[in-house]
């Protein structure tokens, strides 16, 4: 059977693992030591046995890992609310680049050579609407390179919804750069045509008491890999980060979730779940979370979940929590990888509930909790019709 | 009027590559107005008569028949059997997470009655049967069983029970795991369910003491895969002095109740 899952379910405390690596995972060496540039020739070209390439086809990548040239350019459009300010910006605007800092080739590579950036600022001190950047692809058999930063300013409040669609190879760095106090909720839908190659760096640096809700729902593409790093800057920050994933035949959803803890007081949650179906469909979670020595008074805590709807899928489910403190105020984390369960569906039909109609009622209700958080009602009813969708190819 | 015919049924359970036969011939024809007690010891095979009848996949039926008013129900999908008047409370319900209880419940009396039942009554009908078995309306937002305490999930399979109104009712130990005033409550509402005198009940219990509540018009002794004695409410007492070491010779099996 080919379902794997590197850890089960279980939580830990700092007592028994204050300072030290978990055992069992393949850790060579600490999130702490993680290489990152901006300078795409500081990388080498990975072949695909390093740590963080091991789990993605190397030969799908259409050659991001190896210097690919730009072909074309992704279109950007962005329906801004009242109030807020876009702008299409050179590659020497020195506001660029503060989120974070390429960990991976294919985000250095990205950074080099992407020729404009989009700017969204959420001014200080105003709640607004939800604003829509739109990304679509530069075509089938096109590659492009991009970059987009999302400033919410002191306490601005704002819903940014990041919608990927559309043909081609596309890599790309985000940055979020969440002000002191504000509270910035991210969306960002991978909803890609089945060609797609995407490879995505999200950097997100959170200010004193700043709040950051970020989702990411990856659906469509041949190969999809996300990894959203934060880092807090400030005390009392707070990043929940969010994911849902539905993976059909053929297709690679890679997520890979960092979350920094270097600053006293901060708190984070990282929830990702995810559905497999069909020949060939393989997902990966890595959720590295890193409590530093200075990071006293963390909260922390990260979980994922698979659902593996058919045979021949393949969830890898690798959560990495190393902490460096004692003096924290909580931390765990949970995997878990499992065959649809044939008792509920046994129950729902026990109750005349069709055998089609019960899986998409399981399925569904395994992904309530994260939908049920998606603050935009339009994005919420959306993905639910293209879970549904997903859904019609079920047992098929 | 319902009939629920089930003749020399033999079912096997599959473990591990092994086969194993747990039911050895199981005669039983229940009619509309009828209540069955079944009772018999742990392990004689009562659970997988009932999972048997309602069409769990880990039970294969080997040989013998299972007919609903000369339907073939062996020949049905489990939601089929469910439509065609079938009824399991389950000894173990099954929780799933983030259905709500409100949505499950209104999904499933949309499959069995074949049409959305109209809201605003729908509504109504759900927060009276919920009251009678003393269900707090908070229970509808809550994912189905997840949480829910042994006796609440009794409950709630006798709620549906009320508003599926199935022809058949199988009840697994819907009285294990509850206390004097729920196993009253519950059983009200099983009484209830039978009051139009067109449905047929099998009780599977362990103990005399939900008989007191609910009368039985036959009483069957479950040992070993079958059916060793019937009987009326007399032979629900006899168990209760002498438990069930004449079936099986086994003292150990020998308290009831
Ligand atoms: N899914 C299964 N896998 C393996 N063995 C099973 C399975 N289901 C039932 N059995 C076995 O079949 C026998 C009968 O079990 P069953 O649950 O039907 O008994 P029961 O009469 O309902 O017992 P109880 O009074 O404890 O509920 C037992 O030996 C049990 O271990
Ligand atoms: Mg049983």
């Amino acid at each position: 059977m080919a379902v794997t899952t590197q850890d089960q379910q279980h939580g830990l405390t700092a007592h028994s693992h204050g300072g030290g690596q978990e055992k069992g995972h393949r850790r060579v060496a600490s999130r702490a030591d993680h290489f990152t540039s901006f300078d795409v020739n500081a990388f080498e070209v990975p072949g695909g046995r390093e740590e963080i390439w091991r789990f993605t086809p190397m030969k799908r990548l259409a050659n991001l890992h190896n210097g690919a040239a730009a072909t074309a350019s992704v279109t950007v459009e962005v329906m801004a609310a009242d109030g807020v300010r876009v702008e299409t910006v050179a590659r020497g605007d020195e506001r660029l680049g503060v989120a974070g800092t390429p960990g991976d080739r294919i985000a250095a590579q990205a950074w080099t050579s992407f020729t404009e950036a989009t700017v969204v600022t959420l001014p200080k001190d105003t709640k607004v609407e939800p604003t829509t950047v739109t990304v679509t692809g530069a075509g089938e058999g096109q590659v492009a390179y991009g970059h987009l930063q999302i400033r919410a300013e002191q306490f601005a409040e704002a819903v940014v919804v990041l919608d990927h669609r559309g043909s081609g190879v596309y890599a790309d760095n985000v940055e979020f750069v969440v002000g002191d106090g504000a509270h910035l909720t991210v969306v960002a839908v991978q909803d890609w045509a089945d060609d797609a190659v995407h490879v995505s760096s999200h950097h997100a640096r959170l200010g004193r008491d700043a709040t950051f809700k970020h989702t990411v729902i990856t659906l469509g593409g041949d190969l999809v890999r996300l990894t959203p790093v934060v880092t807090y800057t400030g005390r009392g920050g707070d990043a929940e980060l969010l994911g849902l994933y539905f993976a059909d035949a053929g297709q690679h959803l890679e997520h890979r979730t960092f979350v920094d803890h270097a600053v006293s007081n901060c708190r984070s949650n990282v929830v990702y779940k995810g559905a497999l179906q069909g020949e060939d469909a393989h997902t990966v979670w890595i959720g590295d979370v890193l409590i530093r020595a200075a990071a006293e008074g963390t909260e922390t805590f990260e979980l994922n979940r698979n659902l593996v709807l058919t045979d021949g899928a393949r969830a890898d489910s690798v959560p990495n929590l190393e902490i460096e403190t004692g003096e924290i105020e909580g931390a765990g984390h949970a995997s878990a990888t499992g065959r649809f369960d044939d008792e509920q569906l046994f129950y729902l039909q026990a109750r005349g509930i069709p055998e089609e109609q019960a899986r998409r009622l399981v399925v569904r209700g395994f992904f309530h909790e994260i939908l049920l958080k998606i603050a935009v009602p339009e994005v919420r009813e959306r993905l639910e019709a293209a879970i549904e969708a997903e859904l019609e190819a079920v047992g098929a | 009027m319902a009939t629920l015919e089930i003749k020399d049924l033999h079912v096997s359970v599959t473990t591990d590559e092994a086969s194993k036969e747990i039911l050895k011939g199981v005669d039983l024809t229940i009619k509309a107005g009828e209540t069955h007690a079944i009772m018999g010891p742990n392990g004689s095979g009562k659970s997988t008569l009932s999972y048997a009848v309602a069409g769990h996949p880990k039970y294969t039926v080997t040989s013998g028949s299972v007919l609903l008013d000369g339907e073939d129900v062996l020949e049905m999908s489990v939601d089929e059997r469910a439509r065609a008047g079938l009824f399991l409370a389950m000894q173990y319900p099954v929780e799933v997470p983030g259905v709500s209880m409100t949505n499950f419940l209104r999904t499933a009396a949309t499959a069995v009655r074949g049409e959305a039942p109209n809201l605003r009554h729908w509504v109504k009908e759900v927060k009276g049967a919920m009251a009678d078995l003393d269900i707090d309306p908070t229970f509808g937002e809550r994912s189905v069983n997840e949480g829910f305490s042994g006796g609440e999930k009794k409950r709630h399979e006798i709620l549906q029970l009320g508003l599926l109104k199935p022809k058949i009712a199988i009840l697994d130990e819907t009285d294990s795991g509850l206390d004097v005033d729920a196993l009253r409550v519950v059983s009200a509402g099983v009484n209830k369910f039978k009051e139009s005198g067109e449905a047929g009940v099998m009780l599977i219990t362990h103990y005399t003491r939900i008989l007191k509540y609910i009368q039985p018009d036959f009483v069957h002794v479950f040992a070993n895969g079958r059916i060793v004695e019937s009987g009326g409410r007399e032979l629900a007492d006899q168990l209760e002095e002498h438990g069930y070491v004449k079936y099986t010779g086994n003292q150990e099996a020998a308290k009831v109740g």
